[in-house]
């Protein structure tokens, strides 16, 4: 992804040209480029109400922009994962009947074909949940859940996965799974974007991030893009950036203040 | 014994207000599944008072009361439809504002300008005295319709539900499948109406699909569990009905009420836990 026009049309899966996206009188995006390539990865970092999943849903289609334009490639396929935050985990549905609800578009009847079921048990399997097929979605870790619909998306065999928010509220060992599923769809020719406030755990393990706050305040890798100043300018606050095995590693600019107060080695004791 | 409770069918009215009780309580427990999964249980009672606006409307301008009424309940659902739609307001305030508007139009109209054409005591309260073979017919056509609809349409219906942002993502016409799931609302609300009576009507919508949750952790055996409680409780509340010598309509929602009791008491924690966030 390059946040100019300067891509081949044809190999763009989505481009935005000057998008403007208000509530209002108040304006959540304000002159977005944009350009998202095949077999992107992306992070859209940015604080809360900075336009992150507004820029999402302009990128899907579900949300017209005040101005601007926006393209995608004919015949594009897109995949969306939600915040798992959005999701009625009561509702009465199972691992494989919420997989399988990829499958809707042109179908008419409650009955799954053959084909379609055997595609589903597929992408369950190598998502490593095929054996939760028949269990209520309630019944699983955060983990499985994500993974359940990162399933659903992929079985509509997208170009572009887009999801909001992925390690929201997960913990360390799931975030760590997580990431290497994406890097696997993403080596497999799967562009990716997704939302994340996850700097460290997330976003600087991508090799391409966006920081946004209604308008682009930098773009490019995370090595390029995390710095001090663009941190500043795109949350507000004051960061360091530390260097760790050639990835960026951001930490509180007035870090120190903090073990004054409880010093690390009295807290071990 | 047997006699006794047979007695009733040799009256005409009585035969057709079980089959239509039957056919009422199904449709009611089919479209309450959306219903109540979409969080929207106050829809029922809201439009059924909408509705109450038409008929008062209708019988005022000489114009058919089950057709006026019906047009203005199809009206004020889509009404709420496209309002929650295109405002970020919950779908409970919009319907509390258009329904009861409805309504207060409806009162406002009968107090200027006095009561005219059939009783609508009977339209609130239910009676079956006035069920004849037409309306057999045109519930059994209604049910028959929605039925069809839901089976045909049952992945984007159950999608549209589930998750209305990516199914639209995905291909689905959610605003086409809300809408006509709101206007298959409002004709079962019509066609409850005589039975029931409309400030019952919601209790026949939601309590089906309570207690179908109760029981099942699958969308389609929801459907299935719901459609059918509906009915069961539409066969013998309109039994009972006579036995007690009690409306039609509350004798209904009793059954409905005391299923639910059994149920509650009887399908474990789980079973409640599931209500409880349906």
């Amino acid at each position: 992804m390059t946040t100019a026009a300067d891509g081949s049309p044809s190999d763009t899966l989505v481009r935005l040209a000057g998008v403007t996206f208000r509530f209002g009188r108040d304006a959540v995006l304000d002159g977005i480029d944009l350009e998202i390539g095949p077999e992107q990865f992306t992070a859209i970092v940015g604080p809360s109400g900075s336009g992150k999943t507004t820029l999402l849903r302009v990128v899907l289609g579900t949300l017209e922009p005040s101005s601007g334009n926006v393209r995608r490639a004919p015949g594009l396929r897109l995949g969306y994962v939600p915040q798992v935050e959005t999701v009625d985990w009561n509702f009465p549905v199972t691992v494989a009947q919420c997989v399988l609800m990829a499958r809707t578009r042109g179908r008419v009847g409650p009955w799954a074909g053959r084909a379609e079921r055997r595609d589903a048990a597929s992408v369950l399997e190598r998502l490593g949940i095929g054996h939760l097929a028949d269990r209520h979605i309630r019944q699983l870790s955060g983990g499985q859940q994500q993974r359940v619909f990162v399933a659903r998306a992929l079985l509509g065999e997208p170009d572009l996965l887009v999801m909001d928010e992925p390690t929201s509220g997960v913990d360390a060992p799931t975030r760590h799974d997580l990431l290497h599923l994406l890097g696997e769809l993403s080596d497999d020719g799967t562009a990716i974007v997704l939302t994340t406030h996850d700097l460290n755990g997330m976003a600087a393990h991508l090799p391409h991030v966006v920081c946004l706050r209604t308008s682009i305040v930098a773009s490019g890798a995370p090595i390029e893009v995390f710095t001090p100043d663009v941190l500043e300018r795109t949350f507000g606050a004051r960061m360091s950036v530390l260097e760790h095995a050639g990835m960026p590693v951001v930490v509180d600019h007035d870090a120190h203040r903090f073990h004054r107060v409880i010093p690390i080695r009295d807290a071990a004791s | 014994m047997i006699d006794r409770l047979l007695t009733p069918y040799e009256y005409e009215f009585f035969r057709n207000g079980v089959i239509v009780a039957t056919l009422a309580g199904a449709l009611c427990g089919l479209v309450g599944v959306h219903v109540v999964l979409k969080g929207m249980s106050y829809i029922g009672h809201g439009l059924s008072h909408a509705i109450f606006g038409g008929f008062a409307a209708s019988s005022l301008l000489g114009v058919d009361p089950v057709v006026g009424a019906g047009a203005w309940g199809i009206a004020s659902a889509l009404a709420i439809d496209g309002v929650t739609r295109r405002r970020a307001l919950g779908a409970d305030a919009v319907i509390g504002v258009v329904t009861t508007a409805s309504f207060a139009a409806g009162l406002a109209l009968f107090a200027v300008f006095g009561r005219r054409g059939p009783s609508f005591e009977a339209a609130l309260f239910g009676s079956i005295l006035g069920v004849d073979t037409s309306d057999v017919v045109a519930v059994a056509a209604l049910a028959l319709v929605v039925g069809s609809g839901v089976v045909v349409g049952y992945r984007q219906l159950l999608f549209a539900t589930f998750d209305p942002d990516v199914a639209a993502v995905s291909g689905v016409r959610v605003p086409v499948t809300d809408a006509l799931m709101m206007l298959a609302l409002a004709t079962t609300i019509l066609a409850t109406m005589q039975v029931l009576g409309v400030t019952l009507v919601a209790a026949a919508l939601v309590i089906p699909p309570t207690i179908a949750r109760m029981l099942t952790d699958s969308f389609s055996h929801m459907l299935v569990w719901s459609t059918a409680i509906g009915a069961a409780c539409g066969f013998v509340g309109m039994n009972a009905s006579y036995h007690l010598d009690i409306q039609s309509g509350p004798s209904i929602v009793l059954v409905g009420a005391a299923a639910f009791a059994f149920t509650f008491a009887t399908s474990g924690a789980r079973g409640r836990a599931r209500a409880g966030r349906a």
